[in-house]
Parts: C-alpha cells; sequence; structure tokens
C-alpha cells in the first residue's frame, strides 16, 4: 500500500475548494503586504559564514538533521491536532479539509518567500526567524500529505472497534488515543517516511536563499552546496554528496527502521492481506527490546504517556451529553448557513483583497505572460513523466518481478527518492556549461532528478504485487510479449503507476522552481517557464509578481490533478482491481 | 449484581424488567431523502434471568435493533427502557459481544479485558483482579499476554466474552456472537456458556442474542422471538420450556426447530409474492444465484425427497443457515419454481420439468420464468426491444428503483437483475459503460 497524496473524490473543484484556494492567496498577500510596511533594514542578519571546508561539514549536518527533526515534530503535532479537530467538527472539516487538500497541491518552494519575509519579522534581526522559515518550509511539504492520510484512516475506523469502544464507554479523549491513533499508526509512520524523503529536498533548497536584499544563510549541508557552487568547486559538492548520504542511512537505520518495526503491531490482520507486510528488520529496536537498563530509564515516560491517555477528558462516564444535540432540523439548518455566511463573507473579502492588491502593480499583460511560462514548465513536466516513464517501467517490472531482486532493490530506489537531488543538480549544471547545451532543453533533465524515483519505486511495487497465480496463469498459457504486457503486466502496475506519476508530476512542478534557473561559479542558467519566473521574483524581492506566479503555478497543478490524474486513477482502480 | 438461580423452567413474570423496548422505530434515508424504515413498532422487555433470542434474516433489522438496546443507535421513535431510566448512550451494565470479536489488536487479551474498567478509572491493582477473574472463567489463562492475532478465532471469541463479564453486566447483549467461529468451535463455546450459565457462574443478570441459526437460538433461549422483514418487528415469539442441557437429537427439540421454520417460511408466504426484504416492493430481488437454484431443484427433484423437502432437514444436508435456506425458497418461489407451506419446500411443475433438463433448455425456461414474473427484468427486455440502438443505461431502473427502496438494495436488486437476465441469455450488460444491451457477448 502506498498512501500518496490523497486527493478529493470528483474532479470539478467544488466550492470549498475554491474557498480555501482564495484565502489560501489571500495570507499569502496579506503577509506581503504587512512585509512591505516593515521598512526596517534587516542588516543585522549577518549569518555566520558558510565555508566550504569538509571539517565543517559534520557540524552542518548536524543542523540539518535538528531542522528535519524539528519539522517532523511538528508536522506530526499538526496531523494529530488537525484529526482530532475534523474528527471533532463537522463544519470544521468542511472548511480545513479541503485548505489541506489544496495545500498539498502548491508548489512549496514558491511559499519560502513569504513564510521567510513573516518569520523574519516575527523576529526581526535573528537568524531564529530564518531558522523557522526553514522547518516551516519542510513542515509545509510533510505536514499536508500527512495529515490527510491520518484523516484518512481515521474515518476508516472498523466500525465494530468504534462500537466496542463506545459500548466500553471509553471517553473522545481515550479513544482518539486508545483507537484512533493506534489505528492509524502504520500508515502514519509509512507517510512520515515518504514526506520525510520529499523533506530532504527543500531543507537543501531553503538554508541558503536570497529574497530581495536579503541574504539568508543558515549552516547546513544546503547552504554548503550553495557555497560550493558559487564558488565553482566541484570537489566540496563531492563532500556535500557524501554527508548527506550518510545522514539519510543513519536517519533510515536509526529513526525509521525501528519506528516502521514497532508500528507493525498496529496492524489490523486478517484483512487486506499485504504480502509484503511483513516486519522489517530493526537491529535498533531489538537491541533496545534487549536492553534492561535504558528500558528501565524509558519506562516511567511510557507510563506517564500512558496515564495521559487514560484520562477522560470529560465529567465521567456516567455524565454523557448524548442524544447528539438532538436540536430541531431547522435549527441545525440554520447555523450551517450562519457557518456558510461566515466563510462566504471571509472568501468575499479574500477576493477582494486580492484583486486590489494585484491591480495595483500588475497588469493583465503579466498574467498572460505568467500562463505562457506556465505552458512552458507544464510541457517540461509532462516530458519529464513520459520519460522517466519510458526509462523506468520496464526496469521497475523486470525488478519486481523477480522477488529476490525486488527485495534488494527496493531500499536502494527509497534511498534514491529520498535522496535530495538538487545536491546533484551541480554536476548536471556544469555539464551543461562545458557542453554548451541549451538551457531550455537540459535544465529539464534537473527536474526529472528527483521525479523519476517514484515512478520507478511505484512500478516496482505494483509488478510484484501481481498474484503469483495469474503470473503461472500466464505462463501457463504462453503469453509472451505485448499480449503479455497487455494482459498481465500493465493491468497489474497501472494502478500503482498513476500514483507513482501523479506525486512524480508534483515532485516536477516543485523541482522546477530551483531547476529551471541554474548556476555555476559565475555562470548562470535560465530556462524559460514559470519557475524561473517565481524564481527571479523571489531573488528581486518582487512580491506580487511572486503571488501571481504561485498562484498560476497551483492552478496548473490543481487543474491537472482534477482533470487529469484523478479522472485516470478513478478509472484505473475501477477497471483494473483485482 | 449476581443473579438469583434461574432455571429456564420457572415462571418468571415476577422477576423484575431489565429492558423495555417500546414502540421502537428506526428509519435510514433513502437516495431521495425519504425515510425508509427498518424497524417499526418493536416492542418486548427482557426480564432478569432471561436468555432471549431475536431471531431473523439478514436485514430484517435484528442487529440494528441490538444497536439500539446497546445505547449505540438512537430510535427514530419510541424508547428503550434500563432499570427503568432512558437510554441515550451506552448504559453502565450492558456490555456487548460482537460478532467480529471487535478486540483491538495492538491490545494484550489481559489489556483488552482491562479497557472497559479502565475507562470506568477503576485502579490498576483492582482492575487487574477482575480482569484475571474473567480471563480465568472463560479459560484464558495462560493466553493473558497474547496478541488477538496470536489466537484462534475461537479463542478471540472468548476474549470477547471476557472483555463483556469483566463488567459483571446486568445485561449481556450478543450480536451473533458465534457466526464467524466454524461449527466445532461454535458448539464449544456454546457448551461452555450455557454450562456457566446453568452453574450460575456467569456474573450476568439476563442475556439478549442475535442469531439467524435456528437451532443455536432453540439451544440457548428461554424465548425466541422472532423478526419479519420490511419492516422489521416481532412477528411471533416462541416460549422454550425444554430443560437444559437441550439435545439437538430430541425429538422435541426437533419439533420446536421445525415449528420455528414453519413460523418463518409462514409468514414468507403471506407476503404477496416478489416482496422481499428491503422496501416493501415487488421490486426488490435477493441475490440468489442461478447455480444454487439449479442445484438445489436437482437435488430436490431427486432421491430421496421426490419433489418435496423438509426445509430444516435440507439446510442441514446442504449446510445452510436458516435464513439463507428460506431465501433460496423465496427466490423459487418468486420464479414460479417452488412453493413452501408448513416448513416444506415442493417443487411446482415448472421446477420438476427444470430439474430433468440440458442447459439450453434451462436457459429458455428461466428466461421465460424471468419474463413472466420478474417486473424488473421484463421491463429490461421491453425497453430494449422498443430502443432502436437496443441499448438502455441502467442508471434509467435505478432511478425507478430507489424511488421504492434504499439505495443498496436497488443496486442488489439490480445487480440480481443482470446476473439472472445474463444466465437466460435475456440481454448482456456492460459494467463499464452500465449499460443493458441486446448485443451477444464479445
Amino acid at each position: 500500500m502506498i498512501t500518496q497524496p490523497s486527493l478529493g473524490r470528483r474532479w470539478f473543484p467544488n466550492i470549498w475548494d475554491i474557498v480555501a484556494f482564495g484565502l489560501l492567496v489571500a495570507i499569502m498577500v496579506s503577509i506581503a503586504m504587512g512585509a512591505r510596511d516593515v521598512a526596517a533594514p534587516l542588516e543585522a542578519l549577518r549569518s555566520p559564514p558558510v565555508t566550504t571546508d569538509p571539517a565543517h561539514l559534520p557540524y552542518y549536518a548536524l543542523r540539518t538533521t535538528l531542522r528535519m527533526l524539528a519539522a517532523m515534530a511538528a508536522s506530526l503535532a499538526f496531523t494529530m491536532a488537525f484529526g482530532a479537530l475534523c474528527i471533532r467538527s463537522r463544519k470544521l472539516s468542511m472548511v480545513l479539509e479541503p485548505a489541506v487538500d489544496i495545500l498539498q497541491s502548491v508548489p512549496v518552494l514558491g511559499f519560502l518567500t513569504f513564510t521567510i519575509t513573516f518569520f523574519l519579522g516575527l523576529f526581526p534581526g535573528k537568524i531564529i526567524g530564518a531558522e523557522f522559515a526553514a522547518i516551516f518550509a519542510i513542515f509545509t511539504s510533510q505536514a499536508w500529505n500527512m495529515a490527510l492520510s491520518f484523516l484518512q484512516s481515521a474515518r476508516n475506523t472498523p466500525r465494530d472497534l468504534e462500537e466496542a469502544a463506545a459500548s466500553l464507554q471509553l471517553s473522545a479523549w481515550q479513544k482518539f488515543w486508545r483507537l484512533t491513533v493506534p489505528f492509524s499508526m502504520p500508515g502514519l509512520v509509512w507517510n512520515m517516511m515518504m514526506s520525510m524523503s520529499g523533506g530532504w529536498f527543500f531543507i537543501v533548497a531553503s538554508e541558503a536563499l536570497t529574497v530581495g536584499d536579503q541574504n539568508i544563510i543558515l549552516p547546513g549541508v544546503g547552504s554548503y552546496l550553495a557555497r560550493a557552487v558559487s564558488e565553482g568547486n566541484l570537489q566540496a559538492v563531492g563532500y556535500a554528496t557524501l554527508t548527506m548520504t550518510v545522514v539519510i542511512l543513519i536517519y533510515d537505520q536509526v529513526l525509521f527502521r525501528p519506528l516502521t518495526a514497532w508500528a507493525d503491531k498496529f496492524r489490523m490482520t486478517g484483512d487486506g492481506g499485504d504480502a509484503e507486510a511483513e516486519a522489517p528488520d530493526a537491529w535498533l529496536l531489538d537491541a533496545f527490546r534487549r536492553t534492561r537498563v535504558l528500558r528501565a530509564a524509558v519506562a516511567p515516560v511510557g507510563a506517564l504517556l500512558r496515564q495521559l491517555g487514560q484520562l477522560r477528558l470529560d465529567g465521567g462516564p456516567g455524565r454523557r451529553r448524548r442524544r447528539m444535540f438532538r436540536l430541531p432540523p431547522l435549527l441545525v439548518r440554520a447555523l450551517d448557513l450562519l457557518w456558510l455566511a461566515v466563510v462566504v463573507v471571509g472568501s468575499l473579502w479574500a477576493a477582494w483583497l486580492i484583486i486590489s492588491f494585484i491591480r495595483a502593480t500588475l497588469t493583465p499583460a503579466d498574467f498572460i505572460e505568467a500562463v505562457r511560462l506556465g505552458f512552458f514548465t507544464f510541457l517540461r513536466v509532462m516530458v519529464v513523466v513520459v520519460l522517466s516513464s519510458l526509462f523506468w517501467t520496464p526496469v521497475g517490472v523486470w525488478i519486481g518481478m523477480r522477488p529476490g531482486v525486488a527485495v534488494r532493490a527496493q531500499p536502494i530506489v527509497q534511498f534514491a527518492a529520498a535522496f535530495p537531488a538538487n545536491l546533484l543538480f551541480p554536476v548536471v549544471v556544469a555539464g551543461i556549461i562545458v557542453f554548451h547545451g541549451n538551457p531550455n532543453i537540459w535544465l529539464t533533465a534537473l527536474m526529472a532528478l528527483g521525479a523519476q524515483w517514484y515512478i520507478l519505486f511505484n512500478v516496482i511495487a505494483g509488478a510484484s504485487a501481481i498474484p503469483g497465480d495469474l503470473r503461472e496463469a500466464g505462463r501457463s498459457l504462453s503469453l509472451k510479449g505485448a499480449l503479455r504486457w497487455r494482459t498481465l503486466i500493465l493491468p497489474g502496475i497501472l494502478p500503482y503507476y498513476v500514483t507513482g506519476a501523479l506525486t512524480a508530476a508534483g515532485g516536477a512542478w516543485n523541482a522546477s522552481i530551483v531547476a529551471e534557473i541554474a548556476q555555476w561559479g559565475d555562470t548562470k542558467l535560465v530556462a524559460a517557464g514559470l519557475g524561473s519566473y517565481i524564481a527571479q521574483a523571489s531573488e528581486a524581492g518582487d512580491l506580487p509578481r511572486v503571488v501571481l506566479g504561485v498562484t498560476v503555478m497551483s492552478l496548473f497543478v490543481l487543474a491537472l490533478n482534477r482533470v487529469l490524474w484523478l479522472p485516470l486513477r478513478r478509472w484505473i482502480e475501477r477497471r483494473f482491481r483485482l | 449484581m449476581s443473579r438469583e438461580t434461574a432455571w429456564p423452567q420457572q415462571e418468571r413474570t415476577g422477576r423484575p424488567t431489565l429492558l423495555e423496548v417500546r414502540h421502537v422505530k428506526r428509519d435510514f434515508a433513502k437516495a431521495s431523502g425519504e425515510a425508509l424504515a427498518v424497524l417499526d413498532g418493536v416492542n418486548f422487555e427482557v426480564r432478569q434471568g432471561e436468555i432471549i433470542g431475536l431471531l431473523g434474516r439478514s436485514g430484517s433489522g435484528k442487529s440494528t435493533l441490538l444497536r439500539i438496546a446497546a445505547g449505540l443507535l438512537q430510535p427514530t421513535s419510541g424508547e428503550v427502557l434500563f432499570h427503568g431510566q432512558p437510554v441515550d448512550g451506552p448504559p453502565r451494565g450492558v456490555s456487548m459481544v460482537f460478532q467480529s470479536f471487535a478486540l483491538f489488536p495492538w491490545l494484550t487479551v489481559q489489556e483488552n479485558v482491562e479497557l472497559g474498567l479502565e475507562a470506568l478509572g477503576v485502579d490498576t491493582p483492582e482492575r487487574r483482579r477482575r480482569a484475571l477473574q474473567a480471563i480465568d472463567l472463560i479459560g484464558l489463562d495462560g493466553f493473558e499476554n497474547a496478541y488477538p492475532r496470536e489466537l484462534s478465532g475461537g479463542m478471540r471469541q472468548r476474549v470477547g466474552f471476557a472483555r463483556a463479564l469483566v463488567m459483571h453486566p446486568d445485561l449481556l447483549l450478543m450480536d451473533e456472537p458465534f457466526s464467524a467461529l466454524d461449527v466445532l468451535t461454535a458448539e464449544t463455546l456454546r457448551t461452555d456458556l450455557i454450562d456457566l450459565w446453568m452453574e450460575d457462574r456467569l456474573p450476568v443478570g439476563a442475556v439478549l442474542i442475535v442469531t439467524h441459526n435456528i437451532e443455536e437460538a432453540v439451544l440457548l433461549c428461554d424465548r425466541i422471538l422472532i423478526f419479519s422483514s420490511n419492516p422489521g418487528r416481532v412477528a411471533a415469539q416462541v416460549r422454550i420450556t425444554l430443560p437444559h442441557p437441550r439435545n439437538r437429537q430430541d425429538p422435541r427439540f426437533r419439533k420446536v426447530v421445525d415449528d420455528v421454520y414453519a413460523r418463518m417460511t409462514r409468514r414468507a408466504q403471506a407476503q404477496p409474492e416478489g416482496e422481499g426484504e428491503g422496501g416493501a416492493s415487488p421490486l426488490a430481488l435477493q441475490p440468489v444465484s442461478t447455480n444454487i437454484m439449479a442445484g438445489m431443484m436437482e437435488a430436490v427433484a431427486g432421491e430421496p425427497w421426490n419433489g418435496r423437502a423438509d426445509l430444516p432437514d435440507l439446510a442441514r444436508d446442504h449446510q445452510l443457515e436458516a435464513d439463507e435456506m428460506v431465501q433460496l425458497g423465496e427466490a423459487l418461489q418468486l420464479l414460479g419454481f417452488a412453493d413452501m407451506k408448513d416448513g416444506d419446500l415442493h417443487l411446482t411443475d415448472a421446477g420438476l420439468a427444470f430439474a430433468g433438463m440440458e442447459t439450453d433448455a434451462r436457459k429458455d425456461l428461466f428466461a421465460h420464468q424471468l419474463i413472466e414474473r420478474v417486473p424488473l427484468v421484463r421491463m429490461i427486455r421491453q425497453e430494449l426491444e422498443q430502443r432502436t440502438d437496443h441499448r438502455v443505461p441502467a442508471a434509467r431502473f435505478r432511478a425507478e428503483l430507489e424511488d421504492a427502496m434504499s439505495e443498496s438494495y436497488a443496486d442488489q436488486t439490480l445487480n440480481t437483475a443482470v446476473s439472472w437476465g445474463r444466465y437466460a441469455e435475456l440481454f448482456s450488460y456492460d459494467e463499464q459503460t452500465e449499460q443493458f444491451s441486446l448485443d451477444d457477448p464479445e
């Protein structure tokens, strides 16, 4: 099971999508406007200079890792709060859910400009503001996906367990910790792992940034890389790559292996019957389970948490305000209308804010220009998806059909997906410069660097999920060549492939902001597209254009999801369901 | 909480009433927003020391009723009183055992059993003591630290029982507790339970059990309430005075089983033909496979039945649950292949003819009966013949069905019509486009 962006159900945007989208853009606008008023020069923000001395790399790696942990903790807290709120309140979930659904389709990197402006404003002249901005960037790349998947599994809690919890008179708080969270745990851990893979990319991109006249450099692997790039130091790029590899491997061994092994105990058995549902080996967890001192040291913490989960936080089992608020239906409808009115007024205000902001500085020509550039980037994204598919599908099928190979290949591919592709950008860019390639064409390769792995990863998963008896039936009917692909392989991998392609496309859109404009030493390469448009506007501190660029890109991504990926996925799921 | 010794054959009208169900009605919304009653006008009571069975076919609303009694669902109208207090949420003193066990897979046996006490805020030593007591009583000692996934189905349901018993409930509700178990395991568990009950070792005041298994009901209960469908209501009440332990081979036992069967089918027969569960509509069809119908007709036509068979015997021979047997009988009756009377099934001339035919002739006869006796299939066929392109979208009929019944029954009816019509080669159906057509299958 691969949980990826859970899109809505229908392709046609409903009223809530539009409302949420409007509110989101309005927030960006208001931050931008607020920042215009904060005229204070942020001269004070002189970060400690980052050098390309490899001796500093372990320290930089530590800083990067801590940022990642902080973001993960924040995402987890958000996920729990979001899930609890949406389960409790229908009205809140009516607004929150589409908002988060939209947020996960919005290019995170485009946001950096706003979040940095916002957090620097919050802590003027302090490095902590920039730290928060970087952490927030990673947070935005993880939280939405995690929150939606958590809510989805929370809503799918088996009815009999819900009833058992009610019948045993668990309070809402007890039920949340005893039932909802444990039930969602395996999916949540898996999603955390996938989200963290994406996160490395953003942390590298967000440690060294130029917004207008502010140069923000946070000590970390990303800023080390940026420094190496501006010096044209290929050796230093190599060190950064090596460091990142080690960091990711340690994260996997120390954090995720034990987590997935531990979360396995929350898996529901009997149903679903995934073949690969076997608990992964985790030497660290095994070792911990064998230690005595360490366990004894941790036990009080566990006991405390358990005590917390056992609190009722309501008036006691006798005092239930049940009857589901038997309000007269007329009153319920009136309240719904009132809530709707509040949301509509908010949206109108948002629309007014956006229009007046844009009208002040931008002309319709700007909009047309952005859409034109968006179309170029769209073409690049499609080329990336098509070429990666053509190349990796046969490879993935070859691997997936051989269980022995697949078992060994899966962690490697997973690692490749987690590895921040922007670390490899300089190598490609240097190549383009040396061979005088056309940046409009060859910079597209940068977008493919990270995106391709999602396709390979999913195709392998799909191919290994083709049931053994179908494979044997195919062999006994001696299906060969095109017939075998048409009748056995494609139907088997398609549902997985679509998820992979969807994720790859999302990754490519995001990557375009850092990929369509590249630098090596003093040479700068620019490809015409919406990504470079946003990047350049951001560098120039031209907030209205950043708003415009991000909005248009979000519209592109959303439209594609609703028009192409979602219907495709639904059709395939209906057609090829086993 | 402990119950006075209850010998089932004793007169018990003098005992205190635990649960009163009064004029309970429960609606579900149809696609059109209209209400569809699953339960209507249900009245009964449970007294201290009784085991009461709710017997009915799937869809008769008996599980819904149990959930209303458990405070998990609210009735649309009417009320449920427990100890004289209106039930408006799971009341203290009522515990439930689930068909699917509903154990928390991430908790050990002991943690599962303790969970309800924990919610009540019972302190740890007391919780432990009572949990171990319940685990011991139900025969789970040694398994305290096992996770549910490590246990067999029977052991899991024992955990389900222990979890309910540890609360010392005045009323124990059981929702088909044995139907997910294999026959032998179910029998062992039933016997253990009734032994504990007779020895007065169950810390339980009374039991209300939902089942669709007639023998199980007769084996356990002091009273059986037989539910009718559409809407669900108590159609008949059977009092059983046989002493425990009851013996399935006992002629008196067989007589009660026959009697209950007759009551269930008599009710079915009293309905106008075609009126299945799910909306009191003559359009509703029940999903019975043509293979099973054909097989049953062959069986009844042959030795030893020669065209007429006793329903309980037939069900046992073919390992069908009572409700499956009745559903099958009704489908045959609807198609004019058989009649049911006094707990017997006898084939009509059409049924006997069908049993003796080859495949193609069978299909022709089946097609003929379908067109004659199933209005929905007749409508589909007529529409197809009238249209020049011989294609009709299924939505056309679904809309009509949803006027008369709930969405899920409309789906079920349409699917049944599709599968019967395909067998009879009256039309074909494309699942992708959801269209009926007269095309030959590709």
